[in-house]
């Protein structure tokens, strides 16, 4: 069975540390949130301008002047700051974020990253989707191995306008664990029931499968 | 004479906003958007605008209702998904629209209000938004050039501020607010909120007035949710 987005999002949440900076992608991403493990504290940050993201407001007490980068209503927690869109990107530019986790189109074998524009679509723009993978320490994808014809979508080279080129560290797929260096998507885990076959047939780019490749465990 | 930046409303204080001007506008979709000025550029039918905002506002609120006016030539944003007459008038290219990454557009804002000609980013390189532009490597890493905006007006929207122009905001409503207000020619700021000198705390100001040109008392605040989310209590 390959993951659903919560299986996704489930072990992508194995990935974060205690006393992290973590800035979260609109989507699967958004997700983490509610998986992380037991015990850890970790600061979300919200590129619109806050560290220290809450969860949703109860109903009745929405603010409409506290949003989160999907637009959404959220809250703050204690210890929460507040700071421009200049200030923001230049914590993320700055390196000052640990771990950046976001969704993509395409990945290549060497890092490059597709996310923002399907050509003939309508785009809707990159927001701060550049700026996060140009600068970041650390970036995990969230992403479907395939699309919905069954092509891959990690591939030797991105067919779709790039958002950033050689940054992706690691991918959480559908189908299992990946990280993408030397110019290769290496296996690290697979998915519960899918085999080592089914993903060399599912990726398009160069897969070296490590030697002692585990099932994911949640 | 002391400094007084005080307008009556958002009529004065757009009053010499002419066609074909170049806009800055403060908020992040629809959160701390200066909701007064835009009614009054509605208003006014001013046309052929370029308007800098990070959002594009949604069909009917926001900048949407400049765009439902056709009153808007070009529109630089980082992102526009929300609004269906921007997609209309965007994919039969009545609209133009430059898309730049969200960090550039900040910091474009903040080049210009600290009297600086241009940044270096590495935010685009080796992508579509790295065409034409000077590409420089420091330190074994790839930058692109970007300028400082260069804007007519700057419009934003604080919480609190007196007549000196000095700015509070409130939440997440800040983002771009500050940024844009330090980078207009002339400055508009739109507060909930109208104080004289002194009753703002002088460490608490997040922007000093020195950058407000124009300041009023707005009113009737919608500040509409765009995706208002919850969770059940427990």
């Amino acid at each position: 069975m390959s993951l659903d987005k919560t299986g996704i999002a489930k072990r992508i949440a194995q990935e974060v540390q205690d006393g992290m900076y973590v800035n979260l992608g609109i989507g699967i991403p958004t997700l983490v949130a509610n998986y992380l493990p037991k015990g850890i504290e970790v600061e979300l940050q919200s590129e619109n301008g806050l560290l220290g993201m809450g969860p949703f407001p109860f109903e009745g007490e929405e603010d409409a002047d506290l949003i989160n980068a999907g637009k959404q209503t959220i809250t703050t927690l204690p210890g929460s700051v507040f700071f421009d869109s200049a200030m923001s990107f230049g914590m993320i530019r700055g390196q000052k974020v640990d771990l950046t986790i976001l969704g993509a189109m395409e990945v290549s074998e060497n890092g490059d990253i597709a996310n923002w524009k399907v050509p003939g679509k309508m785009v809707k723009g990159m927001g701060g989707a550049m700026d996060l993978v140009a600068s970041a320490k650390n970036i995990i994808v969230a992403m479907q191995h395939c699309d919905k014809a069954g092509n891959s979508k990690l591939l030797p080279s991105c067919t779709l306008p790039l958002t950033g080129v050689k940054c992706v560290k690691k991918i959480v797929s559908d189908l299992g664990v990946f990280e993408v260096k030397d110019g290769a998507f290496h296996l690290l885990e697979v998915a519960p029931g899918v085999t080592v076959e089914e993903v060399k047939a599912k990726t398009a780019g160069k897969l070296i499968v490590s030697d002692n490749v585990k099932e994911i465990v949640f | 004479m002391p400094i007084n930046k005080v307008v009556k409303n958002a009529e004065e204080a757009c009053k010499d906003i002419k066609d074909g001007n170049t806009i800055l506008l403060g908020g992040f979709g629809l959160c701390g958007i200066p909701e007064n000025c835009i009614s009054q550029l509605v208003k006014m039918n001013l046309t052929n605008l370029t308007c800098v905002s990070n959002n594009a506002g949604v069909d009917d609120f926001g900048l949407g209702l400049l765009l439902q006016k056709k009153q808007i030539k070009k529109m630089i944003s980082s992102y526009v998904g929300e609004n269906a007459e921007f997609e209309r008038q965007m994919l039969s290219g009545e609209l133009e629209v430059d898309l730049i990454p969200q960090g550039t557009l900040a910091t474009r804002c903040l080049a210009a209000g600290y009297g600086m000609p241009a940044i270096y980013t590495p935010a685009g390189v080796g992508t579509e938004v790295a065409e034409g532009k000077e590409v420089r490597n420091f330190n074994g890493k790839d930058y692109l050039m970007e300028y400082a905006f260069d804007a007519d007006f700057a419009i934003v929207k604080a919480w609190k501020g007196d007549t000196k122009g000095n700015l509070i905001f409130r939440a997440t409503s800040r983002n771009f607010n500050p940024l844009m207000a330090m980078a207009g020619k002339i400055t508009i700021a739109e507060v909930e909120e109208l104080v004289e000198p002194g009753q703002l705390d002088p460490d608490a100001i997040h922007l000093p007035g020195i950058y407000v040109h124009r300041i009023f008392q707005g009113m009737d605040y919608e500040k509409r949710i765009e995706q208002r989310t919850v969770r059940a209590k427990a």
